[in-house]
């Protein structure tokens, strides 16, 4: 792993280099620089395989971390790429060109995210949502309790107690025991 | 032999297939989200000439359930329950990577014979996954009763379960740190019983399933994929191993104890799917062979659990892992990502339905007739929830 690492810092401005286990290594990389990096490891270093590709929501930095594992099958090496987007302005080039279902990822990440892959085959065509008109649910600032109390309403007959009290009275009905 | 009439097919241009719907060749037909030949929730948006698809949109959504965002809202050990949930048939491979990830990030090292527990648990559920499975492709073909004679004896596994962990289908025994308990007395001889069981309904499986030549008609040479397409559609697991590539995390990544297990990665070489049936049905005896042999490595007086901080105040340090296991379905893998608080930042899980079913099976599905879609679809061997956590 370290003659690969060597060969990438020789073409590309990696950085924050971090070998977790004996078989998975994480980089980072900068963002224009991702996908010719990721074209190097698949064709000139057997990094064939692509396991994932997701994104973390870094919403203190105003940023999305894009994360790519790759694997190569003959070495049983993992190595993760991560990239780091800017959150307003969350686009990306994309890789479906290199793998088939990069193209599935993309789309997920696009409707969980909103982060764009323009050229990405069927990107805008909803995926798991149908008909989502909030923000983007995985981002950090969705706020899932407040989405469900003004979209769902308790069915009309049902009482609804603050299980503190309820308990409290159920189990001591005569006051504190 | 069934020749098509190649003329009735849509013209391709620029390497695209151009349909009109309304010149009356084409019909657009739903498979799913409720049809017997559909596994688990999905729908197939199938555009048909005649008895044959020539365009295939997969839609999924039907169970989407916000795992992973549920997870970013709740403590580590919270999550311990929901994960299991994910995938139904075969929740344990969630229990050990959930855990193993958490695991690693906060520096735990567990006990030796929670790891061989832990593999037993994993090749147990490995056997009933395949248990479902089997049945569910027999009854694609319309094999039925194979299926009933499957779900008994992925039953009396469950039972097994029962009697280990306290439950059935989903059983929230690995938990971060080890596993919950040891094995109850008694165990190993009803495990063998079991076990001998389902060695003679395998046998009887091979007499009526793969001697069986209607079914053999329809599955040779039904959905083959050649070997460049492995790498360019991210295929794993048996879909993999049955076009010859060795390829097996057990093998490859060794993890728990199975470096000091004795197999051999079970290939093929015709990548139909009926040659994915053969390495399926030859991994149900490689899974019945290692349960025997883990059974050998289990003592119940040996520690089970480490001792973990307090783990409704457990604060694991900023980091970030991604731990993989070999699944029925192939590579599975949990992507975990912690920032130092109580809740963690991020968890992905990794399915290997996730390219099996969407790009690789709206490829692999242009010919196919319709009858043999629901055969193919179990042939792949793909689970909704993976897609869609």
């Amino acid at each position: 792993m370290k003659e690969i690492i060597q060969r990438l810092k020789q073409q590309f401005t990696i950085s924050n280099v971090n070998q977790q286990r004996v078989d998975l290594t994480f980089l980072s990389v900068k963002k224009e620089q991702a996908v010719s990096l990721i074209s190097y490891l698949r064709d000139f270093e057997k990094f064939s395989h692509l396991v994932f590709l997701t994104a973390v929501d870094r919403v203190e930095d105003i940023q999305f971390q894009l994360t790519y594992m790759l694997h190569n099958y003959n070495t049983h090496q993992d190595l993760g790429i991560r990239v780091l987007i800017d959150r307003e302005k969350a686009e990306m080039a994309s890789i479906h060109h290199l793998w088939k279902q990069a193209g599935t990822y993309q789309r997920e990440l696009k409707e969980m995210f909103g982060i764009d892959f323009p050229g990405s085959p069927r990107v805008d065509e909803s995926f798991i949502l149908e008909g989502w008109d909030n923000i983007p649910p995985m981002r950090r600032d969705f706020d899932t309790k407040k989405y469900s109390e003004e979209t769902y309403f308790p069915r009309p007959g049902r009482e609804s107690h603050d299980p503190e009290s309820y308990m409290k009275s159920k189990l001591y009905p005569e006051g504190d025991a | 032999m069934f020749t098509p009439d190649r003329s009735k097919y849509p013209e391709i241009v620029d390497g695209k297939a151009v349909i009109d719907l309304d010149s009356g060749k084409y019909l657009k037909l739903w498979q799913g989200p409720q049809h017997p030949g559909v596994t688990g929730n999905m729908s197939l948006e199938l555009i048909v000439c005649g008895d044959e698809v020539v365009d295939c949109k997969t839609h999924v959504g039907y169970l989407h359930r916000g795992f992973e965002k549920l997870m970013e809202r709740r403590k580590f050990i919270q999550n311990f329950p929901i994960v299991c949930r994910i995938c139904v048939p075969e929740p344990d491979t969630n229990e050990y990577l959930y855990a193993a990830a958490v695991e690693e990030v906060a520096g735990i090292k567990i006990p030796e014979q929670a790891k061989w527990l832990r593999t037993l648990n994993m090749e147990m559920s490995r056997l009933t996954s395949y248990l479902m499975w089997i049945g569910g492709h027999a009854g694609a073909f319309g094999l039925g009763p194979i299926g009933q004679w499957a779900v008994t004896h992925r039953d009396y596994m469950l039972d097994l379960f029962e009697e280990w962990t306290g439950g059935r289908v989903y059983h929230m025994y690995m938990i971060p740190g080890g596993v919950r308990n040891i094995l109850p007395d008694g165990f190993d001889r009803r495990l063998e019983d079991t076990l001998q069981k389902i060695e003679k309904l395998m046998s009887e499986i091979e007499k009526v399933m793969l001697n069986n030549a209607v079914f053999k008609m329809r599955a040779v040479g039904l959905g083959i994929i050649t070997k460049d397409m492995i790498d360019r559609y991210g295929v794993v697991g048996p879909i993999a191993r049955a076009a010859g590539m060795k390829r097996d995390v057990r093998k490859n990544s060794p993890y728990l104890m199975y470096e000091h297990l004795d197999f051999d990665i079970i290939t093929g070489t015709k990548s139909d799917a009926y040659e994915r049936l053969l390495v399926r049905f030859r991994e149900m005896f490689q899974s019945i062979d290692l349960i025997r042999q883990i059974m050998k490595y289990i003592d119940n007086s040996k520690n089970i659990h480490t001792k973990l901080p307090n783990v409704l105040h457990w604060k694991i340090p900023a980091g970030e892992t991604y731990v993989k296991a070999e699944s029925t379905r192939g590579e599975y893998g949990y992507f975990v990502v912690t920032d130092g608080s109580e809740l963690p930042r991020r968890v992905y899980v990794r399915g290997p339905s996730y390219s099996h079913a969407v790009a690789l099976l709206e490829d692999l599905i242009i010919n196919v007739n319709i009858a043999d879609v629901a055969g193919l679809m179990t042939s792949l061997h793909t689970y909704p929830p993976e897609i869609e956590r």
